[in-house]
């Protein structure tokens, strides 16, 4: 922390400055627009107190792309001051911060939301569902999601940015090592949203046991709905080992206990805690990338998905297998032969599942009609990107090889492109696919081909050479080198990808814009000649998703009926309405997580009072919910009716 | 559809029991009763006590529903749980190359 510590805002950097300028004039221009317009009440009724999962999707993601900006832009930074040797662009101790938050940001608080986004817009409405099992509850974990990620990046501004790595490791995460407060910050931004992540991880995993349309047997759902509930599983089991290891370093922290420290107690086992959920953590947010995969190939291939079965027990089986891995991040612990043989082993054995699923998806396309639409570019630059980085996994596996690899460029070059080619890919596919089922329009197809290619391109260029600085002997988290290293052409060559990179995204925010305005409109609700239930409904879907629940026959369901319906015998019955059971919205998630703000805040100055405070409002919360009788509400046939009818879907 | 969500008096029962299975641990810690190994054995048992109290008084786990997602559930988290404490140990032990 240094002398930066000293005050209760962050002073000293004039970059730090201007960006207090910029958000300053962001939030005056936000409150200004919602004044004149008078949108406050808008906001409120339609966004803040809204239990629609649609719009929890939205919000969700609209949060994780403002976070991949800022996450975005702290890995901009970096790369510009590893661009040439002996930088002074960033100080050392600002470099740490940057690569600290660079790494919870772009895990915790834009790959999570991100993912937490498509299972909100897609499940319900894939499985023939008309909400989440338990939509307060869905409301209520965004909700503390948006105030963690808030606490998170407000340290930003006030107290100090944590600067201990993104999974701060003890001893440095101590008091001792680090005693400002910006490791507490950490510590309460992750565990608020966390406990957001477990409720979404239990309300998806019921939802998807319980709430699928009738005749949807579980061997019927579509593979994205799989993927998820595999997720789901293991964010259950995973979560709460990182809540009750950052407890303990609170504990450490806070009251003074020798858990981690260096001196009495044993910050091995954090370490040891910590991978317990970390590994598991990029197997939550890649199986779901698998299942996008899987639909994207599927639909624009115009098969069925090659191995259906194969692809559900691979998916199984990475989430229960990915929990037996964890000990290959610190093989260089030193716990001997046995352990290290065991874990490389079970690292090495995830990688045929994993295969297996590869092989599964060039079947589907193999022989198959392939349209090259935006979803599928992504899809097909996957593959490659995917293999490749799974292949320098193996060779990461290798426990005696690893003594050679930990912690260098190498290391970060194979994780970026397992995270990048395999999640970030994922998810903008999903995101393509998804779009017009979310807002009733396409996304421009000609910037969208200009943001592929620059992502595409940048991403080689920036993170090739890193392997080859692995290998040179460059060191992860090191803020500068000297001339003598001979690490400057492929660093300066790895800056430049990583702006083709931001170009890239400077191009989807671009498309964003301009398809609002001038995007193909979806009047059909099937643009893609989709195969699943979402795509037989208009888009965006109405309050209620499904005016009459379908009944599954088939795997593909939406595709043998539109077969059928082709048929020139078929005959359409009228639909017969009856009134939708609705949840009511509520406005206690929100204030119930501003108020878990509250506690974080408090406790990340050790304020006790404000923090005890805080948690008396969440007591409150709790307490007027559990006294709330009224909680849902019907909507009537004709109301019912008339939206179908104004959706041009007459019954 | 009415479903049964247990009687009040099964959820006062365990939460007064884990109260009475959380204030013993913290006693037996703060008075140093015991010396560290009983200790840490006294208080993992009591911590099997309340996890069991916790399954039967507020996780339904006599509920039955015919698909046995409750066998499957336990049995999952037994094998996790298993090798979080198993796992940790034998990796912490052979922590050879340090000592």
């Amino acid at each position: 922390m240094g002398e930066k510590s000293k005050g209760f805002f962050v002073t000293g950097d004039p970059l730090i400055y201007g960006a207090d300028v910029a958000i300053i004039v962001t939030l005056l221009g936000i409150i200004i627009f919602l004044t004149v317009f008078k949108k406050w009440g808008w906001l409120w009724k339609e966004w803040f107190t809204t239990v629609d999962h649609k719009r929890i999707g939205i919000m969700y993601l609209v949060s994780s792309l403002l976070m991949l900006f800022r996450g975005g832009v702290d890995a901009l930074l970096m790369r510009l001051q590893l661009a040439a040797p002996n930088t002074h662009f960033l100080t050392s101790q600002h470099y740490n911060e940057i690569f600290t938050t660079h790494g919870t940001i772009m895990i915790l608080f834009m790959a999570m939301p991100f993912m937490f986004a498509l299972f909100n817009i897609v499940i319900p409405l894939q499985i023939g569902a008309r909400d989440v099992a338990y939509p307060f509850l869905n409301a209520l974990s965004f909700w503390l999601f948006f105030f963690g990620a808030l606490l998170f990046n407000l340290s930003f501004v006030v107290g100090g940015s944590p600067d201990a790595g993104w999974l701060s490791y003890p001893p440095l995460s101590e008091i001792a090592g680090s005693p400002g407060p910006g490791q507490n910050f950490y510590i309460w931004g992750i565990q608020i949203s966390g406990i957001g992540s477990l409720a979404t991880g239990i309300n998806f995993l019921v939802t998807i046991l319980k709430m699928r349309a009738p005749g949807m047997k579980l061997m019927k759902m579509p593979l994205f709905s799989w993927s998820v509930l595999s997720s789901c599983i293991t964010i259950i089991f995973a979560f709460p080992v990182l809540t009750v290891t950052l407890a303990l370093l609170f504990v450490d922290r806070y009251l003074g206990a020798h858990i981690f420290t260096a001196d009495s107690g044993n910050p091995m086992m954090y370490v040891n805690l910590i991978w317990m959920w970390g590994h598991p953590e990029v197997y939550i947010v890649v199986l779901p990338a698998f299942g996008i995969y899987s639909e994207i190939v599927s639909t624009f291939s115009k098969k069925k998905i090659f191995g259906y079965k194969s692809m559900v027990f691979s998916m199984m089986i990475i989430s229960i297998l990915g929990y037996f891995t964890w000990v290959h991040h610190f093989f260089t612990m030193g716990a001997g032969a046995d352990v290290n043989t065991f874990f490389a082993i079970t690292t090495m054995a995830i990688g045929i599942p994993t295969g297996v699923k590869i092989f599964n998806w060039l079947f589907t396309m193999f022989r198959g009609r392939i349209t090259i639409s935006q979803p599928m570019l992504w899809t097909i630059a996957f593959i490659p990107c995917f293999v490749v980085g799974g292949a320098t996994g193996v060779m990461l596996a290798i426990a005696p090889a690893d003594y050679q690899y930990h912690n260098s460029y190498f290391l970060i070059a194979h994780f970026h492109q397992t995270l990048i080619g395999g999640v970030v890919f994922g998810y903008l596919a999903g995101l393509y696919y998804w779009w017009p089922k979310m807002f009733g329009f396409k996304l421009n197809e000609r910037l969208g081909k200009w943001a592929f290619w620059t992502w595409n391109i940048g991403f080689y260029v920036c993170f090739m050479p890193q392997y080859a600085l692995g290998f040179m002997g460059m060191t992860r988290r090191v803020y500068t080198y000297g001339w003598d290293m001979g690490w400057a052409p492929f660093n300066m060559v790895s800056t430049v990808g990583a702006f083709l990179m931001g170009i890239g995204f400077i191009f989807q925010a671009w498309q964003i814009l301009y398809s609002i305005k001038n995007g193909e409109k979806d009047v059909t609700g099937d643009p893609w000649n989709g195969r699943t239930l979402e795509w037989s409904i208009p888009s965006p879907a109405p309050l209620y998703n499904f005016a009459v629940i379908p009944e599954v026959k088939h795997d593909d369901d939406w595709w043998e009926t539109k077969k059928a319906m082709a048929d020139s015998q078929y005959k359409k019955e009228p639909p017969q309405y009856e009134p939708i059971h609705m949840p009511k919205q509520s406005g206690i998630p929100f204030i119930m997580s501003a108020c878990w703000f509250v506690v974080g805040f408090g406790f990340t100055f050790g304020w006790s009072y404000v923090g005890l405070a805080g948690l008396l409002g969440v007591g409150l919360c709790l307490l007027a919910r559990s006294f709330q009788q009224e909680t849902d509400y019907y909507i009537p046939v004709d109301e019912v009716r008339k939206t179908e009818a104004s959706l041009g879907r007459v019954g | 559809m009415e479903e049964n969500h247990g009687s009040t008096k099964l959820y006062v029962m365990g939460f007064v029991l884990s109260l009475i299975l959380t204030v013993i641990p913290l006693w037996l810690v703060v008075q140093h009763v015991f010396a560290k190994g009983m200790l840490t054995i006294v208080i993992t048992a009591i911590a099997v006590g309340q996890l069991l109290i916790q399954l039967f008084c507020f996780m339904h786990i006599k509920d039955g529903e015919k698909p046995r997602y409750h066998a499957i559930a336990l049995v999952l988290g037994a094998v996790i749980v298993f090798t979080i404490v198993a796992g940790s140990i034998w990796i912490m032990t052979f922590n050879s190359q340090v000592h």
